[in-house]
């Protein structure tokens, strides 16, 4: 059923592919920056201090992105006993890591002018931290088992236990008060923010998309040729 | 322009720290991974060359494995 995503198939594309998402990542990151930084008006409450927005908030998507990924085919791996289904997931973990990290400081840095305080334990800010930490641990795993079946096992384990945090965090600011504010971009409905601060957000999105799809491909690589390394040894 | 860029109402060092910030790990996690990426790539050659004719041509009946050979010629 997976055949056509067997590696040995897929890493004639794979290989060649981070060159050419690096290149589309670079011009794409680089009208986003212009539009952020320079195009994009300042707020009438909070000034320029908005322009953070453009990286928090594409940050925090793609990091909750990545986890839920990360949960589902950590389970299909699990349920079609199919070995690619975890090298995937192992390889969209770091960009998944480091966007969270990133969510955590640029919201840090944007509470201090809005809110006057570096951090607060509100509930959104503490269930990102707790989702660092899924995030962390997942990570850990793959680097101190040396079976491939308590592997699998434990790290599958990991990410159904954090993906129970996700909804959490998308509905801490309707469930709690928080010193968030409630979603302003809604797929249902119409979304609250204005046309010419959500053209910039959503190229700040795609380039960070690109982004984890370029670290993405190098790390899948990378398990590739740990696996044929292997394979060499035992000829 | 230029002048509003650096100040920004007085939030540049927030606005600037934060980019700053977002761009220096995107830098650091892509050197990493590349760094990576090499490292495996210089053992897998190094391996290969190790290999008697026989088992290197064995080997090299794999496409991955031609594919892994032409990529690290390339770099």
């Amino acid at each position: 059923m997976f055949k056509i995503f067997e590696p040995n198939k897929i890493f004639q594309f794979t290989s060649r592919a981070p060159k050419y998402v690096l290149f589309l990542f670079v011009v794409v990151l680089s009208v986003g920056l212009v539009e952020a930084l320079v195009l994009s008006p300042e707020d009438y409450k909070q000034s320029d201090a908005v322009r953070i927005m453009y990286v928090h908030v594409p940050s925090a998507w793609i990091s909750l992105g990545i986890f839920t990924s990360i949960t589902f085919l950590s389970i299909c791996g699990f349920i079609f006993k199919n070995k690619n289904f975890f090298l995937i997931s192992k390889s969209l973990a770091p960009s998944g890591f480091v966007f969270n990290l990133i969510a955590l400081v640029t919201g840090s840095i944007w509470g201090k002018p809005t809110w006057g305080t570096w951090w607060a334990w509100d509930a959104r800010i503490t269930s990102m931290l707790i989702l660092l930490l899924f995030y962390a641990m997942y990570l850990i795993v793959w680097r101190i088992y040396d079976s491939e079946e308590k592997v699998y096992k434990i790290s599958t384990i990991i990410t159904i236990m954090g993906i129970i945090n996700v909804p959490i965090i998308k509905y801490s600011v309707d469930w709690w008060n928080t010193l968030h504010q409630p979603a302003s971009i809604n797929i249902l409905s119409k979304s609250s923010i204005h046309s010419s601060m959500l053209y910039p957000l959503l190229i700040m999105t795609a380039a960070f998309a690109l982004f984890s799809l370029l670290i993405f491909l190098m790390k899948y690589n990378t398990e590739l040729i740990k696996i044929k390394n292997k394979g060499l040894d035992r000829l | 322009m230029i002048n509003e860029l650096f100040f920004m109402n007085g939030y540049a060092v927030y606005v600037l720290s934060a980019f700053g910030f977002t761009l220096l790990s995107f830098l650091s996690l892509y050197l990493v991974t590349k760094i990576q990426f090499v490292k495996e790539q210089n053992r897998f050659v190094a391996k290969f060359g190790s290999l008697n004719a026989e088992k290197a041509h064995s080997a090299k009946s794999q496409r991955i494995n031609k594919e892994i050979l032409a990529e690290a010629t390339n770099n």
